[in-house]
Parts: structure tokens; C-alpha cells; sequence
């Protein structure tokens, strides 16, 4: 089994709908994520997964050097930013994107797979 | 050239992807099953010329190749523990699917052709692995540095090896997709010799076709019952037959309506026109409607079997396009459809499809309009188109055909 990482890009702007356009889609997104998060558990796929907060919430912190610099907001200035994530246990890469493409669909957003390092 | 040099040559180009696939199952390591690959056919370079060829060449590169990457694993013995970690991924159950042959050589070509790795990667690792073109070789043929190529294709194999993309032939309900993708990849070598889009190349380059027929037929003898596979390569061979009569002694693209036709290869098209009715026969004993590549090949087969262009059978091309039109209702195909539209119904029923068309951006959308215009005898619109057309075109030899033609315009 190897672990991927699956990050979910959504609107740096949120709306009271969150990423979605409507709160009936919001709703929508959020039955079809709980069931498929449901079905990794009981196919064995399941590690961790979550949303963030929006990425204006986010802090970066230099520590290299004698104080740690704060930096307000997101590292990279986007269009776009991670709004979630899962981490999941798969034998290879074909089933990784199978689930993938199960994952976008539900939560309504793009999805990159990355594996972790030196599994 | 030796007897031995041409042995190598020989046995290179038949066993190379082999030994690659074989070694690539044995330790699930791509990219040792390269290097020992590699060094096995340079220990015959060495050896071959003085204790000659080996009776069974091809057996003889697979053992020194094995017994290299096991000194090599031994001698890295602290990967011992890790190699199992490491190992990509097979399984052994055979395909579902009836007539896919299970050999090595297909969960090669399926792993270097998969659709995580950008299209470019694919090339050049489907080059490389299964046709055993060296790095020089393909940097050479898309015209880019070899360090770049190089980079290219270590690339993707580290992420082949990282990202654990299996080493196995698809599952039956994946196959088609994966198929086609695996002839996505040929197509555009094929294409890129027999067009290239490249002003500071030859127009027409065989060593990329030829490359691109020989490993469809490596993919046609492990797919043989795949439809699509079957008309990649017919639509090849009968489009590689006109080779020799599609770019003039000077150097310029000569049509099809031009072309001198006993100069086409009369053996790739009787080996074409075979594949083709195979697949005739195929879809009208109800085995699934033809792809685009059957009715691609369908259409030059009705091309290759005129004897003169006065006797080409316009109405069943353009039923063919008819055909190509509801699976791809794309505007290119749109456009060739007009090209047939306009022998069968004249150039203005024709032109007025084509000015329907959103390709302002494509070359041959600007040729073919000129073309029509210039038969309809609206002389300073043709130039203009042939104008836009030349602009946008890459291929010197086209260049140069369109550039006659414009300037056999009459000024008025």
C-alpha cells in the first residue's frame, strides 16, 4: 500500500455557501463527500481527511532565522487555493485516481493526487 | 556493414522492448531494466564480432541482461531489503479480455503510455522503452536538446517509480480508454513524421513513420482483436504507401489529386486494404461500430483503390465523414468532410460549410477555402486565404505548394 495525498482547489472567495454557488449544491456536496468518505472507511482506503478554512485565515512563518517572520495570508498568491484534503491508503496510482475522480465529483472541485515520499 | 553489425541491428530492433519488459517484471525497476538492457547489447558490440552470434541472439541479450541487474542488485546489496519496497506493482492474473495476448511487452507500452504522464513524456518513453530509439535519437527527431530529452524521460520514470503507477494491463472495463490512449501516442509520432509542423525540418520524415507503423504492429500482434488498433495501423500503412508521391523533386507538397499514383507502394496499400476489409467484415458480423481510426483508414482505402482521381468514389467518402461526423463533431473533421463535399457537390456547397466553421486559427482551414475559392473564380479572396494560410503553415513543403499556388493567381 502506498498513501496519497488528494487536495481539493477551491475559489480564493467564499461565498455564505462556502466554495458552492447555492446552499441546495452546498448541501448536495456535502451528502456525497460523507458517503464517499463513508465507503473509504469500509473499503480500507481511509487515513485522514478535512476542509480548511479559507486560505485568508492562513499565517506564514519563516523560522530559519533568529526570530520567526509572520507573514499574513497564504504562501503562494493564487486564484485558487487547497479547500480540503484527503489522505488515503492505496496499492497504486490507477486506484489512487479512480478514487480521485470519485472525490471530485462529490466535493465539486478539482483534485491533485500526489503520493508521500519514501513509502 | 558487417553480418554482425546487422545481427545487432537486427536483434536490437526485434528483441529490445522484450528484454526491456522481461527484465522490468523481474525486479520492477524501469529504469535498471534500461541500463542492464542497454549494457547487454553493448557486451555484444564487444563480444559478438570475435566469438560470433549467438545462436539464439535474442535468448543470449535476455541472460546477460538478467545477470547483470543481479550483480548489480548484489553489489547494491543494501537495496536488497528495500528492493521489495520498491518494486512496481504487476499482477499476474491474466487479461479478462479475449484477445489480448498477456505479454510483458503490453503492461510496458500501457505503463509508458499512461495518462498521468504529460503526452510528451509519453512519446519519448514509449520511444526509448519499447522502441529502443537511444536519448540522442529522440531529442534528435523532435528537434529539442538532448539534456532536455534526457530530463524528460528521467522524469517521468521517477514518477512512474514514486507515484507507483502499476506495471499490468488494464482491467477489461478500463481497456478501450487506455487503448486509445496507447494509440493517441502512436498517432502523434506518425503524424509528427509524416507532417511535422517543423519549419527547420524535412517535411516528410520516415524515420518517425516507420517507428510508428513498427510499433503499432508490435501493438496489433498483442491486440489483435481490437478494432481501433487494427485501423490505427491500416490508416498508417496506407498513408505511408503515398509517401513517395506527396513531396515533389523540389521539395514541394504535391495533393492528392496530383499525386503521381504509381509511385504509391503498392504492397502497404494491399496490406492496408486486407486490415480495413477484416474490420468491414468485423462490423457487419456486429462487432461494435467502427472508431475513428477504422473509418480514417475506411476513407484512404476507398483513396488508395482509385487508379485515377477521376475515379475516386466521392459519395462513399463523404458518407464515411458522415459517419466520423456523429463520433467526432469536431470542426477539423468537419472541414475534411468539406474538402469530399466539394467533388461531390461543387466547391460553393462545400465553401459554404467551410465559412460555417470556427478555425480561423488552422492553416488547412485557410487552405482549403482558398482552394475553393480559387475554383470558383474569386481570385483576390483566394489570395488572401492562401496568404493567412502560408502565414499559419510550418511544413516547408507546404509552404512552398501553397506559395506556387498563390502566385498562380491571375492579377485582376
Amino acid at each position: 500500500m502506498a498513501k496519497y495525498m488528494m487536495s481539493v482547489f477551491g475559489p480564493a472567495e467564499r461565498t455564505e455557501y462556502g466554495s458552492y454557488s447555492s446552499e441546495e449544491e452546498m448541501t448536495q456536496a456535502h451528502a456525497d463527500t460523507g458517503a464517499f468518505n463513508e465507503r473509504l472507511m469500509d473499503e480500507g482506503h481511509w487515513v485522514f481527511a478535512n476542509g480548511l478554512g479559507p486560505a485568508s485565515t492562513a499565517t506564514v512563518v519563516d523560522g530559519q532565522g533568529a526570530e520567526p517572520v509572520l507573514t499574513d495570508g497564504p504562501y503562494l498568491e493564487s486564484k485558487e487555493y487547497i479547500g480540503g484534503f484527503w489522505i488515503i491508503d492505496a496499492p497504486d496510482l490507477d486506484v489512487a485516481l479512480k478514487l480521485a475522480a470519485e472525490a471530485s465529483k462529490a466535493c465539486r472541485g478539482k483534485v491533485e493526487v500526489r503520493p508521500f515520499d519514501g513509502e | 556493414m558487417t553480418a554482425v553489425d546487422e545481427a545487432i541491428t537486427r536483434v536490437h530492433r526485434e528483441e529490445w522492448a522484450r528484454v526491456v519488459a522481461s527484465l522490468t517484471r523481474r525486479f520492477g525497476d524501469l529504469d535498471l531494466a534500461e541500463e542492464m538492457a542497454a549494457e547487454a547489447f553493448a557486451v555484444a558490440v564487444e563480444r559478438w564480432p570475435t566469438d560470433g552470434v549467438p545462436p539464439n541472439p535474442g535468448a543470449w541479450i535476455t541472460t546477460t541482461a538478467n545477470r547483470r541487474a543481479i550483480d548489480r542488485l548484489r553489489r547494491e546489496s543494501r537495496r536488497d531489503d528495500k528492493q521489495q519496497e520498491a518494486q512496481m506493482l504487476h499482477d499476474d492474473s491474466p487479461p479478462e479480455r479475449l484477445g489480448v495476448i498477456d505479454d510483458d511487452r503490453l503492461r510496458l507500452i500501457f505503463t509508458c503510455c499512461h495518462p498521468s504522464l504529460a503526452m510528451e513524456a509519453r512519446v519519448a518513453l514509449t520511444l526509448r522503452m519499447v522502441g529502443g530509439l537511444t536519448v540522442p535519437e529522440i531529442a534528435r527527431a523532435f528537434l529539442v536538446q538532448e539534456t532536455t530529452m534526457g530530463q524528460r524521460i528521467t522524469r517521468a520514470k521517477g514518477k512512474i517509480k514514486a507515484a507507483k503507477i502499476p506495471y499490468r494491463v488494464p482491467s477489461s472495463e478500463d481497456l478501450p480508454a487506455r487503448v486509445s490512449g496507447v494509440l493517441a501516442v502512436l498517432f502523434l509520432i506518425f503524424n509528427e513524421g509524416y507532417l511535422t509542423s517543423d519549419p527547420e525540418k524535412e517535411a516528410v520524415r520516415s524515420d518517425l513513420t516507420l517507428e510508428a507503423i513498427r510499433l503499432t504492429r508490435l501493438v496489433y500482434a498483442l491486440l489483435p482483436a481490437d478494432g481501433e488498433v487494427a485501423g490505427l495501423l491500416a490508416l498508417m500503412l496506407l498513408t505511408e504507401a503515398r509517401r513517395a508521391a506527396r513531396v515533389s523533386a523540389s521539395g514541394e507538397l504535391v495533393t492528392l489529386d496530383d499525386q503521381d499514383r504509381g509511385a504509391w507502394d503498392a504492397a502497404l496499400i494491399a496490406e492496408g486494404h486486407v486490415l480495413v476489409r477484416e474490420r468491414l467484415t468485423a462490423v457487419a458480423t456486429g462487432q461494435g461500430p467502427p472508431g475513428r481510426y477504422q473509418i480514417l483508414a475506411a476513407i484512404n482505402a476507398v483513396h488508395t483503390s482509385a487508379r485515377d482521381v477521376r475515379d475516386t468514389d466521392w459519395s462513399q467518402v463523404v458518407a464515411l465523414y458522415d459517419q466520423l461526423v456523429r463520433i467526432d463533431p469536431s470542426p477539423i473533421v468537419a472541414l475534411n468532410r468539406a474538402v469530399a463535399v466539394a467533388e461531390l457537390d461543387g466547391p460553393d456547397v462545400a465553401l459554404a460549410e467551410v465559412d460555417r466553421l470556427d478555425l480561423d486559427g488552422y492553416h488547412a482551414y485557410h487552405a482549403t477555402r482558398a482552394d475553393l475559392l480559387r475554383r470558383l473564380g474569386r481570385s483576390a479572396e483566394a489570395r488572401t486565404a492562401y496568404g493567412r494560410a502560408i502565414e499559419l503553415a510550418g511544413n516547408t513543403a507546404e509552404v512552398a505548394y501553397l506559395s506556387r499556388r498563390r502566385d498562380q493567381l491571375g492579377n485582376r
